[in-house]
């Protein structure tokens, strides 16, 4: 304030201390000084420590073989593995999961969170228990509750579950059916990129048309049949070159299919089930947020319903909603690192758990931990400023 | 023309719009697609509720005192019921629970005076709440002075300890948070950019590996031979990690107040801590008391993971009581208590928070 009055500075001199400028100046160099003072005096007694402990640091750990075995890798991966592979098998079995309770969470809270508004009282109240209950309860007891009080009593493999003598629940976990690509099958992926830039110059030219001549033709359920047609009709012409591989037992043990981990299963049921509470909690509140005037201005215009929403309601929620939702989408990918409370192989479980009492290196595992935590944070909030600021109301 | 001088005697409303009936076929039957709906719904409540009583309250053991007395198909509250103590107190000495119960009883009516908004005084009492009160709390719990005798913290356990986590997270995590939350709307450049690199690092981080670092490099950090206690090095994690939620809550309460207030403050000559102090923070604390209690909320459930740091919370004793010889087979058990009692605390939090909010939106907002 001193600064910007030209009247103040006729007057005698403040103090320094009462000068804006100096005093920030001050307290800056204070303040850094103090964190730096702070550092030193840890990574001092760190070193002191160990060379107490005789551990040597640095990153070349990452290349000496780890010699455990993990249970479920995305990539080729055994005992012999380097240090530096258990760290990548943990990250794909931590995006993994959280890529499935991702799609899960949205599916069942957009679903719950739409049938909380529902006009029909009782799925109204059928919804709002979901809600109430699941997000009431700790994340680490649900996923207890289902790895150990539900699928722990699961049967043995030989009294097994069986869905049509293809897919298998037991103990040991989920066993399905597995695709096994033939030589024919190259043609499938072609066939649905030449149906996607179809679907999109379809879009594209049926939008203009619109705008042109006031005439439109369906373009979005044209392009969904074209999306299923063309690959069925390659898949049917190609004589079906996909055979699948079921499940079999032999001895104590399902071969043969793929092979789903309880653990997987109970994390991403509680992570799915928990998130979608809170999912369901901002679909509700980012569709209330919309004035019922929007609704009614629309109708006003004759427009059908199915326009309304699609037109009016839903682009203005999304608005409200997808910020929030992004950051209980972030939420989820932090809350799967819970996996190591039941054993399933995650980067927390296998990076952070295993790996550090192997080599006792502490600060460079949490530090390459929390490191891919923090990107993934810092990517989603990223890509959140860039959604608001494109969305943003644009106000006087 | 006539006109008429009495007024016509009230008619009943029509039968199709009154009754149970009606609201029946408003609700729940008000077409095919809904009455569809309706008959689904009440379908799954039949097959999620009749197992649910069956199991838990008809066919449940509800006396006796070892496993043998559970003979029946369903629940088995025997064992909740023999570990009943532990599950609460954790290894608190048997003959030293009036402690704890004389400390959550003193806590629970400071918290209920400052939660009902007609008692008065609430100033004081919240001084009191923050300050003396968890200083004698802390003795009483842990002794060795006026002749209690000590219990060490790894006695702890329960739900006290999940209390004592929450209610010890947030208290401590209250003044960094609102250092934390002034300092990012600082205009001093350096001041700013670390309390935003402070805020975002233990925002991005998962609890765990929070917990993890606590736990391993805190011992790391500090001189040789300087032994932290398990659970201080726990709540020494939780403060860090809390407080940078609580910075946010703070920030979006200090966002909505109107730059003129402070700019008033300013006109009348008082410098930052008093414009902030007096004028700026009593009024945002009103917008952030909703959002106070919502992360407490999640703290609360997130102490469960200090079990896996070996802290026994009363997840932690549950999952422990499980693994005992005598007791196995009660899983189910186990975690519905432990469930029952989270569940209790979270909601009638938010239901409170919720009244809050209702409360305080005194209509400025729109």
């Amino acid at each position: 304030m001193a600064a910007r009055s030209p009247a103040r500075s006729a007057g005698p001199k403040p103090p320094f201390w009462r000068d804006r400028a100096k005093r920030a100046l001050i307290f800056q160099t204070v303040l850094i000084a103090a964190v730096a003072a702070f550092l030193i005096y840890i990574v001092g007694n760190t070193q002191d420590n160990l060379a107490a402990r005789g551990i040597t640091t640095g990153f070349g750990f990452l290349t000496n073989t780890a010699g455990f075995g993990i249970g479920q890798s995305l990539i080729e991966y055994s005992s012999q593995s380097t240090y530096g592979r258990t760290f990548l098998v943990g990250l794909l079995n931590t995006l993994l999961v959280s890529g499935f309770g991702v799609l899960a969470a949205t599916l069942v809270g957009f679903t719950v969170g739409i049938a909380r508004l529902s006009p029909n009282w009782l799925i109204a109240r059928l919804a709002n228990a979901y809600i109430e209950i699941f997000r009431n309860i700790p994340l680490l007891l649900q996923i207890f509750f289902w790895y150990f009080a539900v699928l722990r009593t699961l049967p043995s493999p030989r009294d097994s579950i069986s869905l049509g003598e293809a897919i298998f629940i037991n103990v040991r976990g989920l066993f399905l059916p597995e695709p096994l690509f033939e030589s024919g099958f190259g043609l499938i992926p072609i066939a649905i990129g030449a149906a996607l830039v179809a679907s999109i110059a379809l879009i594209i030219w049926n939008r203009r048309r619109h705008e042109a001549t006031g005439k439109r033709i369906p373009a979005y359920w044209i392009s969904l049949a074209l999306m299923i047609g063309v690959p069925m009709l390659v898949l049917v012409g190609t004589g079906v070159p996909v055979t699948w591989e079921m499940p079999e037992l032999r001895g104590f043990n399902f071969r043969g299919g793929i092979t789903v981990i309880p653990e997987f299963l109970a994390l991403w049921l509680a992570l799915s089930i928990y998130t979608a509470s809170f999912i369901a909690e901002i679909v509700r509140s980012g569709i209330q947020a919309i004035p019922h005037g929007q609704t009614e201005a629309a109708q006003a215009l004759s427009l059908p319903r199915g326009l309304v929403l699609r037109l009016v309601v839903i682009p203005q929620a999304l608005r409200v909603i997808i910020p929030p939702l992004t950051s209980q989408y972030l939420n989820l990918i932090k809350n799967s690192s819970l996996a190591t409370a039941i054993g399933y192989p995650d980067l927390v479980s296998v990076f952070a758990g295993t790996t550090l009492n192997q080599t006792g290196q502490a600060i460079e595992v949490i530090a390459m931990t929390m490191a891919v935590y923090l990107t993934i944070s810092l990517l989603v909030s990223m890509f959140m400023n860039w959604f608001n600021a494109r969305v943003a109301l644009v106000e006087r | 023309m006539t006109i008429r001088t009495e007024m016509i005697a009230q008619r009943p409303a029509p039968d199709q719009t009154i009754g149970a009936l009606a609201w029946l076929r408003a609700n729940l039957f008000s077409g095919p697609v809904n009455s569809v709906f309706t008959l689904l719904g009440l379908y799954l409540l039949y097959l999620l509720v009749a197992p649910t009583v069956q199991w838990a309250i008809i066919d449940a053991d509800w006396v006796g005192t070892s496993r043998d007395d559970c003979s029946r198909e369903g629940a088995c509250w025997v064992f909740v019921k023999m570990r009943f103590t532990q599950f609460i107190y954790g290894l608190y000495p048997r003959e030293e629970l009036w402690r704890v119960n004389i400390v959550f009883a003193s806590f629970a009516v400071l918290v209920a005076w400052l939660a009902i908004p007609r008692l008065p005084f609430k100033r004081w009492v919240a001084v009191v709440t923050l300050l003396p009160f968890p200083v004698c709390a802390f003795f009483v719990l842990y002794g060795g002075v006026l002749g209690l005798p000590l219990v060490e913290t790894h006695q702890w356990g329960g739900l006290m300890l999940t209390l004592i986590l929450a209610v010890v997270g947030m208290v401590a995590a209250l003044p960094i948070g609102i250092l934390l939350a002034l300092g990012r709307r600082s205009q001093m450049p350096i001041v700013k950019s670390f309390c935003v690199v402070f805020i975002e690092f233990w925002r991005g981080v998962p609890l765990i590996t929070v917990l993890f670092m606590a736990s391993v490099m805190l011992p790391l950090f500090l001189p040789s031979g300087f032994g932290v206690d398990r659970l201080v090095r726990a709540l020494i994690g939780i403060t860090l990690f809390q407080s940078a939620y609580m910075a946010e809550v703070i920030r979006g309460g200090l966002q909505a107040i109107p730059k003129g207030q402070e700019e008033a403050a300013a006109a009348l000559g008082m410098n930052y801590w008093m414009r902030m102090g007096l004028i700026v923070l009593p009024q945002a604390l009103k917008m952030m008391i909703p959002g106070i209690v919502n992360t407490f909320i999640s703290l609360f459930k997130d102490t469960t993971l200090v079990m896996i740091i070996g802290l026994f919370d009363l997840l932690g004793i549950v999952q422990a009581a499980l693994s005992d010889s005598r007791w196995l087979g009660f899983s189910l058990e186990g975690y519905v208590f432990a469930g029952m009692m989270f569940w209790i605390f979270c909601f009638s939090m938010s239901r409170y928070s919720q009244y809050l909010e209702r409360k305080l939106n005194t209509g400025h907002k729109n």
